[in-house]
């Protein structure tokens, strides 16, 4: 691949860029979405939170996943940081603590995609921070 | 925070609580005046005099989740001990700008770390604030903004997943001409 090193370049994979949104669009209906959350408030952060959010944001691309990957603020888990929130198309969002890139590859390949449980995840009555 | 590039996604996240819909990110790094300075610039809600008095305190925070708040303390920190200083001009309404400086040559001054990314992951992930980002390196200088990658993208989302390697990657080849690497 050519480096993107200017507008112009950028400008010039649009189209392979569309293509590959159109194909993805195709298959998945807005419903089907899988939504992660990435906790980036100052605990995250100085726990490795970013590197896991562009490991998210690489791999689900890589892999074909169709996931809306955004970040939020701190949901009170400091102790577990980096935490992400994973919700499933019909499943109630799930926090998972302590994700490195390993633990986050962990989750990709069972969580997302056979919806078979992983360790870390924090239990208690979770509502999601947007609520509060 | 291990590097300049986690504080400033860090800070950032104040101006996107403040509900900013525009910050300005402005580095600078200047050998011949020695120093490393950060602004971030935002129409936010901004901060009243007596809440501005006590924003470096640990103990202050908006959030509910917990009563303690790192962020501009932390960055205070790292900036004071290498004798340079944290400085917060805000009025409510108007929004609020920080501005930091490091002296560059300082042992204890933290490395730049992964600008690129920084950038790239705070445009990406926020497409609806109009982000600006200006870096200078002694005289070289490199500018990117929303704007200007919503206008060579024509419509495709910022926030699409497609889109972040490729911003990533235009953000920090230019960086790396300016010769700002990634020691983090």
């Amino acid at each position: 691949m050519t480096k993107v090193k200017s507008l112009a370049d950028l400008k010039k994979m649009k189209e392979s860029l569309q293509a590959k949104i159109d194909l993805r669009e195709k298959g998945d209906a807005a419903e089907n979405l899988i939504q992660i959350k990435v906790a980036m408030a100052t605990c995250g952060i100085a726990s490795g939170a970013k590197n896991v959010m562009e490991f998210l944001l690489e791999e689900l691309e890589k892999r074909g996943i169709n996931a809306v990957i955004t970040q939020t603020g701190c949901m009170g888990y400091c102790y577990a940081e980096p935490t992400i929130e994973v919700k499933l198309p019909n499943a109630d969002p799930v926090v998972f603590g302590y994700v490195d890139t390993k633990k986050a590859d962990e989750i990709i390949e069972k969580y997302i995609k056979n919806g078979e449980l992983v360790d870390g995840i924090i239990p208690v009555n979770y509502e999601s921070i947007d609520n509060k | 925070m291990k590097d300049l590039s986690l504080h400033i996604l860090d800070i950032v996240q104040n101006s996107v609580a403040a509900e900013a819909k525009v910050i300005q990110i402005t580095l600078e790094i200047d050998d011949r005046n020695d120093y490393i300075g950060l602004t971030v610039n935002d129409n936010g809600k901004g901060m009243d005099g007596d809440f501005l008095k006590r924003v470096a305190d640990p103990f202050t925070t908006t959030r509910t989740t917990r009563r303690v708040g790192l962020g501009i303390p932390l960055l205070k920190q790292n900036a004071e001990q290498t004798g340079g200083f944290l400085r917060i001009e805000s009025e409510p309404g108007m929004g609020t700008k920080l501005s930091v400086r490091f002296v560059k040559s300082h042992i204890d001054c933290v490395p730049m770390g992964d600008v690129a990314g920084t950038i790239a992951l705070l445009i990406c992930s926020y497409p609806s604030i109009e982000f600006s980002f200006h870096v200078r390196v002694n005289s070289a200088e490199f500018s990117v903004s929303t704007t200007d990658l919503n206008d060579a993208l024509g419509g495709i989302p910022l926030n699409d997943s497609a889109v972040f390697p490729m911003v990533k990657e235009y953000i920090a080849s230019n960086l790396d001409e300016l010769q700002i690497t990634n020691l983090g």
